[in-house]
């Protein structure tokens, strides 16, 4: 029963870190049917930005904590304004055009930021370290679960919850679901459509970046590269739990996590993405949709 | 009449022409190419001799790379003040394959197409195999600081490969060796990273721990490389109740694995290969790393031609060298010694002459076997101690 429990844990793990950048993938899809894949850069540079900031501080001798949640926002703030700046250069100017056309610039705009940063900054894997505390209460269960997974788990809880509130109770999520559902009819009837797609982006893109700062002091490390694997994982669970749906994508992160650890722990790691993957494409075949996402049909 | 005779004559004449361009510019290009030769045999021996050095330059596995290019180049630099290898000048031509398997034959391709007589490289085994066929083919001599897999010599199906590093089942061994006998262990689990490299060690090193009676093999995986988090690995290494992990990879995945044990507190003994054996485990893993076990090359620091290679790249680059660097500086002395004892750049000639002539290296004096494997290179275990790698007396 310890095993299973320890299982169930790292798997929650696994999908709270899933969960938190597949959300941004998923809101940004909803809005304007766009598969962002620049968005696990935006993690990375998160990630990056979070590590600076804490190399910054932790000279001029802060308080761990103070400097974790500092790391944090910055980062948030930077990541934001590359979600903006990357909406603006590579995809507004293909808004009219193909779906296809604007699918092709996200995929070249997630390679031009890795070489960016591969450049700019190092390609060795750098060690960030772990700022967040030891909680007391969670000493007698620290050989299960550290206190760095459950500000994991309750930060990917606080905003899904957050982002469903500003969805569906909001003046702002009003606008998005009329962006969302016909932009042409909302633009006529005043909604200010770039404005609701660059507060989209923003959003998407801080919470990326929390993801990104608290992942790697999970892991203690990261490099120009990390945000390729973990945005594909986190597309996956996106696509498995409905993309475009809030609650989809969180559901479909803990799931393909839950899936990866048990089959892991049960079975073999060896085949572990395969079994990940079968699992996805016997859901897609019952519910093409995904588990919660509405199917709807073309607008023609 | 007049009309259609002229239309004719027109087309006849516009045919031969066309004809005399066709038969007349190949024959202007042979003469071109003709009209040098006379010339060339008096100033030959100034065409310069061409060293490839191929491997990964950049991306993950960069730091691997980078010391073999700086080698090569100061071995090259040294030789051409002292007139080069029989008089030639010595040209290198420096290509990357960022380690991938695919992109390592366009390397090799651009090498061939570059002219270059013999090749340093390439860095990791997966893209070393790739790249070895197109060396074959046009008969150039590769020779790897640093690929360890051991189908590349002993297949067979390389004759053009040589390497002065030992490989993966030399390591393997000694991993097993070590934990068998000086660690006295009896249950072992074995990880890999599912790649050429690590799941080549690892497989050989089950195959030796299951032909020994004192050990047993509890657990056997594979993980994926660049996973968010192995918790689900580590608890199982935790439920087999193994004493020791073997790993095979490189060190992002061990310094991860190595991490995550540890927080879960686990004092599992980590045994690792060359692949982690490299400062950045160190740097990434931190406190985590004290302890962990790595084979690499035997320290080579009292040799006196390895203190000179170093001083020199400490003179040249500011910093201590990478991984692989003192290999890469052998290679490159290995296989400039063989074009100039033999002073030919012809496959069989250099492949005779490697397997001939002893030649005094920074890993010490070294001359290749039929396979194509360095005698008088070999591994020693190193701990982590105090932030460093220290030897470990077997």
């Amino acid at each position: 029963m310890d095993y299973f429990l320890e299982l169930f844990l790292g798997g929650l793990t696994r999908g709270s870190i899933y969960a938190l950048i597949a959300l941004g993938y998923t809101m940004v899809y909803g809005i304007i049917e766009l598969i962002n894949f620049a968005h696990g850069e935006i993690y990375m540079i998160g990630a990056f930005t979070g590590l600076i900031v804490i190399s910054v501080l932790t000279l001029l001798g802060w308080n761990t904590v103070a400097i974790i949640i500092i790391a944090a926002l910055v980062a948030m703030v930077y990541s934001a304004a590359y979600g903006y700046t990357i909406e603006k250069i590579a995809y507004k100017p293909l808004r009219g055009s193909q779906r296809l056309s604007a699918l092709i610039s996200a995929i070249g705009m997630s390679l031009f930021l890795q070489n960016y940063v591969l450049l700019a900054q190092t390609s060795n894997f750098l060690p960030f370290p772990n700022l967040i505390p030891e909680f007391g209460i969670v000493k007698p269960i620290e050989h299960i679960v550290r206190s760095t997974e459950i500000v994991i788990y309750i930060a990917a809880a606080l905003v899904m919850v957050g982002l469903t509130v500003l969805i569906k109770f909001t003046r702002m999520g009003k606008a998005m679901r009329a962006v969302a559902q016909d932009r042409d009819m909302a633009m006529l009837v005043g909604v200010d459509v770039n404005r609701v797609i660059s507060f989209t982006f923003v959003i998407g893109s801080s919470i990326a970046a929390l993801g990104g700062v608290l992942v790697a002091s999970h892991i203690g490390q990261v490099n120009y590269y990390v945000g390729f694997i973990a945005g594909i994982k986190a597309f996956v669970a996106a696509v498995l739990g409905g993309i475009g749906s809030m609650p989809g994508a969180v559901l479909g992160s803990l799931v393909l996590g839950w899936t990866e650890s048990f089959f892991t722990g049960y079975i073999s790691s060896d085949y572990e993405d395969v079994f990940a993957f079968v699992f996805l494409v016997l859901i897609l075949i019952f519910r093409p949709a995904g588990i919660l996402g509405r199917s709807q049909t073309d607008k023609v | 009449m007049k009309k259609p005779i002229g239309r004719f004559i027109v087309l006849v004449v516009a045919l031969a022409l066309a004809g005399l361009m066709i038969y007349g510019c190949p024959q202007q290009e042979e003469k071109k190419a003709e009209a040098p030769a006379p010339a060339a045999p008096a100033p030959e021996p100034v065409e310069p001799v061409k060293l490839g050095v191929a491997g990964a330059h950049s991306g993950d596995l960069a730091s691997y790379g980078i010391p073999s290019v700086r080698a090569a180049q100061l071995v090259v630099k040294q030789r051409n003040a002292m007139n080069g290898v029989g008089g030639r000048q010595i040209e290198v031509l420096v290509e990357d394959d960022v380690c991938k398997p695919e992109v390592a034959t366009n390397t090799a391709t651009k090498l061939v197409t570059d002219k270059a007589h013999v090749v340093v490289g390439h860095i990791c085994s997966g893209a070393t195999k790739s790249a070895l066929g197109i060396y074959k083919e046009s008969g150039i001599i590769a020779m790897s600081p640093s690929a360890t897999n051991p189908a590349l010599t002993q297949s067979g199906d390389y004759p053009n490969f040589f390497r002065t590093i030992a490989s993966d089942d030399a390591q393997a061994r000694l991993q097993v060796d070590f934990a068998l006998d000086k660690l006295g262990l009896t249950k072992l689990a074995v990880l890999h990273d599912k790649g050429d490299y690590g799941k080549g060690l690892a497989e050989f090193a089950k195959g030796f721990l299951e032909a020994d009676s004192r050990a047993e093999v509890v657990l056997y995986e594979g993980i994926t490389p660049g996973a968010v988090d192995y918790s689900a690995v580590v608890q199982k290494v935790k439920r087999s109740e193994a004493e020791a992990v073997i790993f095979g990879g490189y060190h992002p995945e061990a310094s991860k694995i190595v991490t995550q044990m540890r927080k879960k507190g686990m004092d599992t003994i980590f045994i690792s290969d060359d692949g982690v054996k490299d400062v950045t485990f160190i740097k990434v893993a931190g406190e985590f790393a004290e302890g962990v076990y790595a084979t690499g090359p035997v320290d080579t620091s009292k040799n006196p031609i390895a203190m000179e290679a170093i001083e020199a790249h400490k003179k040249e680059f500011g910093e201590d060298p990478g991984a692989f660097y003192l290999n890469a500086y052998a290679a490159t002395q290995a296989l400039l010694n063989a074009i100039e004892k033999s002073g030919s750049t012809d496959f069989d000639v250099l492949k005779q002459t490697l397997q001939n002539e002893w030649v005094a290296t920074p890993l010490g004096i070294i001359k290749f076997d039929e396979r194509g494997d360095a005698i008088g290179v070999g591994f020693a275990v190193y701990q982590v101690q105090g932030g460093d790698f220290a030897t470990i007396e077997m």
